[in-house]
């Protein structure tokens, strides 16, 4: 029997980098609106993923390997951002009663 | 026992160091002990080293301890130099210095700084003895600054009267100007010859140096500037009268006997070059005789004993001085010597007179005191004997040396001789007054003698010496030119002798006698004018005060700002600006970071699509 052959539809490069933009933007617009320090956290990783994303593009558009290992670093120092983050936002919400970063901003030169 | 001629200065240097380095802790016995006895011990060194100097009949002796400087070519030994001129000075040095020493130990006591001021005098000492027996001119020169500085010390020694302060601020920026001049008068003859050793400096200039060329001209002029501030002689004069503000002692030492006359030491020691530039010695004759007159007419004005003292000494200086000027080498040395002794003693009897009166200097509210102070009284006759060169005592016979050879002098001598004689009217007539307002007239106030064998014993031997220091015969030949033995006249020696001695006369004519009113005289007219005029010095200070000191505070007021401190003030202010531009962009708003790190990526990656 004669099976089709099936051709994978390569994605091209432009529209996956697009998405990587548009994410990125989407992600930069939240961390400078919001001001919930959990949301502002929340878009830094909407950002950090983006850019994931377009070393995985390049990464497969080229067929080399390295962008894949740099989206390995870049999750696992989400990771640990996170963790540190997280903390720190709590401890500054049982200190203080509230996450909202106008009322936050302090430290002026 | 020539090679322990190092001890001379280094023994009073080990009892400044002692004195200085015990903080004052040392009870006033012992610190007596060793100042007096360091200088005591230092005359017998130089009495050692001096007998078998002269015993040796060689003309000089160097003696190099160490080298203290090596730099290309250069090399300066801390080397000493002994010959017939430094072994007088080392003599009067530390011989008077030990008499002075020794009366200071009574004048001073009780004085809560009595350690202080001996260590003072001792490095003073130790300074004035390098000073004498440099082999060289750098040697020289630290001398001539460490005795600056001892007499800045010891003028301010009672530092608590702020006149006293300004009074050693003054004489130390006074003779400042002319240790400038000396010292690039120092530098040019290094230039010129090649060498700082004294001797071979004056061969290289004989040799290379034609009589009246510039080089020699500018090198003298330089020195002599340099001997001037030191020596207090026109026009740097003003700072002397103002160093009595010291204690006593000091001024004996330091402002009669030793350090004063420096100067002429120097131009003793290069005498070599004043031959080779013959104007400038001239001058310095000039020098000597106006400042001897303008001093001379000064003491006839003033009322504080010390400063007519301070006046006489100018003048007396004036008197070596104007014996350098006619090539009487020899005789200003001699005077010198004389001079040491005999203003000495009238300085110290009058710092016994200022005990005895309670520290009253004022000579008009003295007066009658002969019966009082048997003691200071004739110790001060014989002082004052001394100066006015009375037949037979010391002075006598330098002066009469010196004024001998300036009449022999064809060189234009004549003037200065006349000069030279009407200043000794004048001494005898300062003098006189001085004596007989002192000791004689109505007695005002009692004195008491303050008593004691180390007050009067160094006085009594200093009388001695104001004596018979004439006939002492120093050692100076084959470090000077020979010079033609003078013979004058018998009526021009008659009229040296006799014709001062009207001014003793005219003193006690108007003194004792008072037969002329002179506060009616010095009151008013002309009279007032002139008295004004002299009591001010010829109105150097004043002429001091309106040409530099006026200018300079004007300047210092228009410039309190410092105008080249704006610019280093206008780059703080720049850096301030930037600062305060910067830390506006500090808002503290997470969001305005955020937004600033956004548009710089922006800009960043325009620039890098477009470049």
């Amino acid at each position: 029997m004669e099976m089709p052959t099936v051709t994978m539809q390569v994605i091209p490069m432009e529209h996956g980098l697009l998405l990587a933009a548009i994410l990125f933007i989407m992600g930069m617009v939240g961390v400078l609106t919001r001001r919930n320090l959990v949301f502002i956290l929340m878009s830094l990783e909407i950002m950090l993923n983006a850019t994931g994303l377009a070393f995985i593009v390049a990464s497969s558009h080229w067929g080399q390997v390295d962008g894949q290992i740099m989206f390995l670093m870049i999750l696992s120092l989400a990771a640990a951002e996170v963790a540190v983050a997280l903390g720190l936002v709590l401890q500054l919400f049982q200190k203080r009663k509230t996450l909202d970063i106008n009322v936050l901003g302090e430290m002026k030169g | 026992m020539l090679d322990l001629l190092w001890l001379v200065p280094v023994i009073p240097f080990i009892g400044f160091l002692i004195l200085t380095l015990t903080f004052g802790k040392l009870p006033q016995l012992a610190a007596g002990i060793v100042g007096a006895g360091s200088i005591g011990l230092s005359f017998v060194f130089a009495f050692l080293a001096g007998s078998s100097f002269l015993g040796a009949e060689i003309s000089s002796y160097s003696q190099t301890l160490w080298t203290w400087m090596s730099v290309g070519d250069l090399e300066v030994g801390f080397t000493l130099y002994l010959d017939g001129v430094s072994l007088v000075m080392m003599y009067v040095i530390t011989g008077i210095g030990f008499l002075i020493h020794v009366y200071a130990t009574g004048y001073m006591s009780g004085d809560p700084s009595f350690a202080r001021f001996f260590s003072y005098m001792n490095l003073f000492v130790s300074a004035m003895l390098i000073l004498v027996l440099a082999d060289n001119l750098a040697l020289l020169f630290m001398g001539w600054e460490g005795v600056g500085l001892c007499s800045y010390l010891l003028i301010g020694f009672w530092y608590k009267d702020p006149n006293n302060g300004y009074c050693a601020r003054k004489a130390f920026v006074m003779t400042r100007v002319g240790d400038a001049f000396m010292a690039i008068g120092l530098f040019t003859l290094f230039v010129s010859t090649g060498t700082l050793n004294i001797q071979e400096a004056m061969l290289e200039a004989e040799a290379q140096w034609v009589v009246g060329s510039g080089v020699a001209t500018a090198v003298t002029l330089l020195l002599l500037g340099g001997a001037v501030g030191k020596s207090a002689q026109l026009p740097l004069q003003t700072w002397l009268p103002d160093a009595m503000a010291g204690p006593t002692p000091i001024s004996a030492l330091i402002h009669a006997a030793t350090m004063v006359t420096a100067g002429v030491y120097l131009i003793a020691r290069t005498h070599v070059l004043y031959l080779l530039a013959p104007e400038v010695q001239y001058l310095v004759g000039v020098i000597g005789a106006i400042t001897l007159l303008m001093a001379g007419f000064t003491a006839l004005t003033q009322s504080d004993i010390k400063k007519v003292l301070a006046f006489s000494t100018v003048s007396q200086i004036g008197y070596m001085f104007l014996a350098l000027g006619v090539g009487a080498w020899s005789s200003a040395i001699f005077h010198l010597m004389t001079h040491a002794f005999f203003k000495a003693l009238l300085f110290l009897t009058a710092g016994s007179i200022i005990l005895a009166m309670h520290h009253e200097q004022d000579i008009f509210k003295m007066g009658g005191l002969r019966k009082d102070l048997r003691w200071s009284h004739a110790l001060f006759l014989i002082g004052t004997l001394g100066l006015v060169a009375f037949p037979g005592f010391s002075g006598f016979f330098s002066k009469e040396e010196i004024l001998a050879t300036a009449m022999e002098n064809h060189d234009g001598g004549y003037i200065l001789y006349l000069a030279g004689l009407l200043g000794a009217v004048m001494t005898y007539l300062y003098s006189f007054r001085l004596y007989f307002l002192v000791f004689y007239g109505k007695k005002t106030h009692d004195g008491h003698e303050v008593m004691g064998l180390h007050l009067q014993g160094p006085l009594v031997l200093l009388a001695i010496g104001a004596v018979f220091a004439g006939f002492i015969h120093i050692p100076v030949e084959g470090v000077f030119p020979e010079m033609e033995e003078h013979h004058p006249s018998v009526m021009a020696q008659a009229a040296m002798i006799l014709l001062p001695m009207l001014g003793g006369l005219l003193a006690w004519w108007v003194f004792v006698k008072g037969k002329v009113d002179t506060e009616k005289l010095a009151g008013q007219g002309f009279g007032a004018k002139l008295h004004r005029f002299w009591f001010t010095q010829w109105g150097m200070d004043w002429l001091y005060d309106k040409i530099i000191v006026t200018p300079y505070t004007w300047l210092a007021e228009v410039n309190k700002n410092d105008f080249i401190d704006s610019i280093y003030n206008g780059s703080a202010r720049a850096v301030r600006f930037c600062h305060e531009v910067m830390s506006e962009t500090q808002t503290g708003e997470l969001r305005w970071y955020a937004i600033s790190i956004a548009y710089g990526l922006l800009l960043l990656v325009v620039l890098g699509v477009l470049l």
